[in-house]
This record gives structure tokens, C-alpha cells and sequence, in this order.
């Protein structure tokens, strides 16, 4: 854990994250606007200091800052909750396969070859047209496309951990599988995990931002990044602000997760570590 | 190669057939049938007109029955009827299907063109600040939100004529000089973020490749350095880019869907966004089994240039 602080890249990104959850954490006591009240005396006005309306209004009249920090907390309950989701099955999925092997390894790995074969963005944006507009349905749409992805790490994880020496000793002194399972071959493979956990986390913010931008997450009038942009489209011309700093949310935050993933990989892998 | 070929064919099967039962049944789920959406709740049938539309819609029978024939439609260039137009789906995305083709094409060789030179560029010039910087690029590349990029395109160069394509789309075989023009901007933002990917790996790959012994030989027996890295390194370096960049040209694929919804360009991405928007289920059926399709195709070509060049790969048959 202390290798974290050591890697300027981790350090960095983690930096990123933490500010976004202050931001977060800040919105829901105080925001500069309401973001959800409409003003029409100031539609479109630019950023200024003077007006209090630091990243401008949109065409709503509606302050940017305000609904880029609400739309931060929706964005991020969604991408963690989805690669909670893809992560926690996947893995389980990916364990029971690995460790147990035989036909259920097949018919595990079968399905996941079969969902790889789905681009994500559509595989997402088809569950979503399945399933219907609603912020849930989003986590799950998201979750869905990343299960194969876990599942498939976490079995390579288990396959390379389970012929060990240590894995045999413990079963040959009376360990039966599940202790084993728990006690041995988890915290082993957990760093795989939380490398991809983090990477998955800034494609799970760029699906959101791009589901919603479709008009296929959150609803207007609630923020989000993305379908703050999509209401952008109409105005931009006139009113740049509009369209770039909803961006910058995203692009900052998906860099953060990036940086992070990056940054542990780095750690995780010495053979990396001399490369640079 | 032959050999190699026929069994990585065969391997397709199972996967396009498990594509297909997801397809089905999971526009199955959808509460409500398909001849209920189409009646709405304004027309009234008598029960014989039912039967005739529930015979015409496929739902006389039980699911698995209606799959096995509707997978023996599929086989015969049956893709059914659009719920709204009424027109056959197949013909409708055949049609937008080339724009998508194209813009997924350009959008790879935008990427091979900045990742390539980059990469190689951030390995052979070991300078610790360039390295940081190439790095922070590279990730910053993977972090853009590509509809973001393409709105500030958008916003920067509507006023460059003939850049942006606006509801004035002209085909390649039509106009090709100004097509490739008004495909620029588009191609660039989908291909940015794999742009970043593949200068990371060009660079990580070209540093291995640069430490290995014969690179040593090669420069020791004198040969100049800019021989030794164009035909001794990078031909043993651009191996795996090949295949990240394959892998990656079916998310670029999805990456056109919103790509061209932002610059309305009419391929198959917005199609898919209108079928969407209409809840027209047997045209987004069409469309998803194509893109995956198309998708597996392509994996399965990427593996075959992989093979053609490594021979290791393809003689290794007997492994797997």
C-alpha cells in the first residue's frame, strides 16, 4: 500500500479521485445554485465572476458549476455501482471456473467468449433498449459488459495461483476447498482485480456519459455529464461553456481512474517497473 | 495455414450461434409483444384478425420452435420486417452500413498514423521528460470522451467549409475527395483514444524489442541505427500493436455510434439510435447481430494477419 504513495502517476490520479468525492461530498450541503431551477432572465450567460455564475448558465438558465457537482455524484454512484456489480459476479464466475474446472469452466468461458463478441457501447445500449430509460437499468447495463471481462482475469488469476506448492500443502494438511478458497487463493489474486477495477471504472464513466448523451441514462431534468452535453448540442455555437466544461468533468475524472489503474499496474508488475 | 484457417472458422460457430439465442430472447424479455407495440391501444381486432397478425408476428408458437425458424430466416438473408416501416430491416442497414464501414476504416488508419511514429519516436529517444510526457498523453488520449471531442470539433471548425458534415453527407464513390474531407474530423475523434493505446504498446514493445541481443549485434557489426530500428526492431515490435489495434477496430465500431449521431452522419449508428428511440425491436435485433458479426469477423481477421506473420502462432496448432 505504500508503493502507492511512492508512484507519482498513482499518486496523482488518486489525488483526482479524492477530489471528486470532496466535491461530492460538498454538494450535498451546499451547491452555488440550485441546479434544477430554471432562470430565464440569465439564459446562456458566460462565465463570470460577477454574476456568480463561474462556469457560465445554460439555456435553461440553469448554473453549470451547480449541475456539473450534482451530476458528479449520479455519474459516480453509477460507474462504481456497475463495476461493483461486473466485478463482484465476474469474479465469482471466474473463480468457480478456474478452481473447479471441467464442464463448468467451459460453459463458463463459452458464455464470456459469447458476450466478448458484443461491442461494449452496444451490448450497453442495447440492454438499455431492452430494459427501458431508468437510472438502475444503467448500472445494469454496464455491469453486464463487464462481467466476461472479470471473469476472465480472475480465472487466469486463479489457473496461475492454483498449481503452487502452498495451495497443495494446505489441502494435503487437511484444508478442504472452500478454506482454501478464502484463506489462499483470494488475497492472491485480488491485485488483478483492483488494477482492472480501476481501469474498468474510467470506461464505466465514459458508457454512462455516453448512454446518457443518447438519451439513454439519467432523464433531464436531473444532471448528468452526459446528458448535459446532449442539451449542449443545440446551444454550443452560441455558447461554447456550455458543451466544454461538462467534458472537463468527465475527462478529469476518467483520467484520475486512469492515472490510478496505470499507476498500480506499474506497482503490481516489477517486470514493468524497469521498462518505464 | 489452411488448417489454421478452417479451425478458427469453425470456432465462430458456437460463439455467432450463442450471439444469436441472446438476441432473440433478449428482445423476448421486453414486457409487452411486439404485435401488442404495433396495435398500440387505439385499434381493436377481431379475434380471426389476431390470429392472422400473431401468425404474422411470429408469436403462434412456443419460443424455442420460433427461434429454430427464425434462425432458419436469418440463414436465407431473412431479417424480418420493421415494426414501424413495415420495410425488410436487412436492405435498410445494408444501406447505412458503408458510411459505418468507412468511418470505423479511417478511424484505424488515423490511429496507426499518430500511435505508430509516437511510439516508436518515445522509445528510440530515451529522454525521461518526453517519457513522462508520452505517457501523461497517452492517458489523457484514453481518457477523452469521444462524442466531447467531436462537439468541440464541432464548435472550433464549423467554420472551416466542407470540414463539417451537417446533414449534407456526399458517399465516397460519389464525391471521394470531398467525402474523405467531411470524414476527417469524425474519423479523428473515434480514432484518438486507440491512437493513445497504440502508442503506449508501440512503445513498450519497440523498448523490449530494443534490449534483446540481435539489436546489439546488429548496431555492433555497425549497421546505422535508423536500419537497425526500421528493419531489425520494428519488425518484431509492431507484432503485438497489430493485434491491440485489431481487437480495438470493433470498439471503434461502437465508438461510430455516437460519433455520427454528433456529426449527423447517416450510418448504421444512428440507425441503431433511431430504431431505439422508436422501440423498433426487429430492426435493433438486425442491427446488433450484424455489428457483432462483423465484430467476431473482425477478431478472427486480426488473428489471421497475426498468424500470417508469426509463424510460431499457426504452427502452434496442437498446443491449445
Amino acid at each position: 500500500m505504500s508503493r502507492i504513495f511512492k508512484n507519482p502517476i498513482a499518486v496523482v490520479g488518486l489525488g483526482l479521485i479524492l477530489l471528486y468525492v470532496a466535491v461530492i461530498i460538498i454538494s450535498q450541503f451546499w451547491l452555488p445554485f440550485d441546479p434544477l431551477q430554471m432562470d430565464t432572465a440569465n439564459m446562456l450567460q458566460p462565465p463570470s465572476l460577477k454574476t456568480g455564475h463561474v462556469l457560465g448558465t445554460d439555456e435553461f438558465g440553469r448554473d453549470i458549476l451547480s449541475r456539473i457537482m450534482q451530476g458528479a455524484g449520479i455519474s459516480l454512484l453509477i460507474s462504481v455501482s456497475a463495476t461493483a456489480m461486473g466485478a463482484v459476479i465476474g469474479t465469482f464466475m471466474g473463480i468457480w471456473s478456474g478452481f473447479l474446472g471441467g464442464a463448468w469452466d467451459q460453459w463458463i468461458m463459452r458464455l464470456a467468449d459469447i458476450l466478448f463478441a458484443f461491442p461494449s457501447l452496444l451490448l450497453a445500449i442495447f440492454v438499455m433498449a431492452i430494459l427501458g430509460e431508468h437510472t438502475y437499468n444503467v448500472i445494469f447495463a454496464i455491469g453486464i459488459v463487464y462481467i466476461p471481462q472479470f471473469a476472465r482475469i480472475a480465472r487466469g488469476a486463479v489457473l496461475s495461483v492454483k498449481n503452487n506448492e502452498f495451495i497443495r500443502a494446505s489441502f494435503s494438511s487437511g484444508a478442504n476447498k472452500s478454506y482454501v478458497l478464502v484463506r489462499h487463493l483470494l488475497p492472491n489474486i485480488m491485485m488483478p482485480i483492483i488494477v482492472q477495477s480501476s481501469l474498468s471504472l474510467s470506461v464505466a464513466i465514459l458508457l454512462e456519459s455516453a448512454l446518457s448523451f443518447l438519451g439513454m441514462g439519467v432523464q433531464p431534468p436531473y444532471p448528468s455529464w452526459g446528458n448535459m452535453l446532449s442539451s449542449a448540442r443545440k446551444v454550443m455555437m452560441l455558447a461554447p461553456w456550455t458543451a466544454i466544461y461538462p467534458g472537463l468533468a468527465i475527462m478529469l475524472l476518467v483520467l484520475g481512474f486512469n492515472l490510478l489503474g496505470d499507476g498500480l499496474r506499474d506497482i503490481m508488475d516489477p517486470r514493468l517497473r524497469n521498462v518505464q | 495455414m489452411a488448417r489454421y484457417i478452417f479451425r478458427r472458422l469453425m470456432s465462430l460457430i458456437p460463439v455467432l450461434l450463442g450471439v444469436s439465442v441472446i438476441v432473440f430472447f433478449l428482445v423476448r424479455l421486453i414486457p409487452g409483444s411486439a404485435l401488442q407495440m404495433y396495435l398500440g391501444t387505439q385499434v381493436e381486432a377481431t379475434p380471426a384478425q389476431m390470429e392472422e397478425l400473431k401468425r404474422i408476428f411470429g408469436e403462434d408458437k412456443p419460443v424455442p420452435v420460433l427461434y429454430v425458424e427464425w434462425l432458419g430466416r436469418l440463414l436465407h438473408g431473412d431479417f424480418g420486417y420493421s415494426l414501424r416501416t413495415g420495410r425488410e430491416v436487412l436492405p435498410d442497414i445494408l444501406q447505412r452500413l458503408p458510411l459505418s464501414f468507412e468511418l470505423t476504416i479511417l478511424a484505424l488508419a488515423m490511429s496507426l498514423l499518430i500511435g505508430i511514429p509516437l511510439g516508436i519516436a518515445g522509445a528510440v529517444k530515451r529522454n525521461p521528460v518526453l517519457d513522462v510526457l508520452i505517457r501523461i498523453t497517452g492517458l489523457l488520449g484514453l481518457s477523452l470522451p469521444q462524442f466531447w471531442l467531436a462537439s468541440l470539433m464541432v464548435i472550433a471548425f464549423s467554420g472551416l467549409k466542407g470540414f463539417i458534415p451537417m446533414g449534407n453527407y456526399v458517399p465516397f464513390f460519389q464525391a471521394p475527395l470531398e467525402n474523405l474531407r467531411m470524414m476527417l474530423f469524425p474519423a479523428l475523434a473515434i480514432g484518438i483514444g486507440l491512437a493513445a493505446v497504440i502508442m503506449r504498446y508501440m512503445r513498450n514493445s519497440m523498448l523490449e524489442v530494443m534490449q534483446m541481443d540481435y539489436i546489439r549485434t546488429a548496431e555492433a557489426k555497425g549497421l546505422k541505427r535508423k536500419v537497425v530500428i526500421v528493419r531489425h526492431a520494428l519488425k518484431n515490435a509492431i507484432l503485438p500493436v497489430i493485434t491491440v489495434a485489431g481487437f480495438n477496430t470493433g470498439y471503434l465500431l461502437g465508438g461510430a455510434i455516437v460519433i455520427e449521431e454528433v456529426f449527423a452522419l447517416p450510418g448504421m449508428g444512428r440507425l441503431a439510435l433511431y430504431a431505439i428511440y422508436q422501440r423498433d425491436y426487429s430492426l435493433i435485433q438486425g442491427i446488433v447481430l450484424i455489428v457483432a458479426t462483423m465484430f467476431v469477423l473482425i477478431n478472427l481477421l486480426t488473428d489471421l494477419v497475426y498468424a500470417t506473420i508469426d509463424p510460431r502462432i499457426r504452427l502452434d496448432v496442437k498446443k491449445e
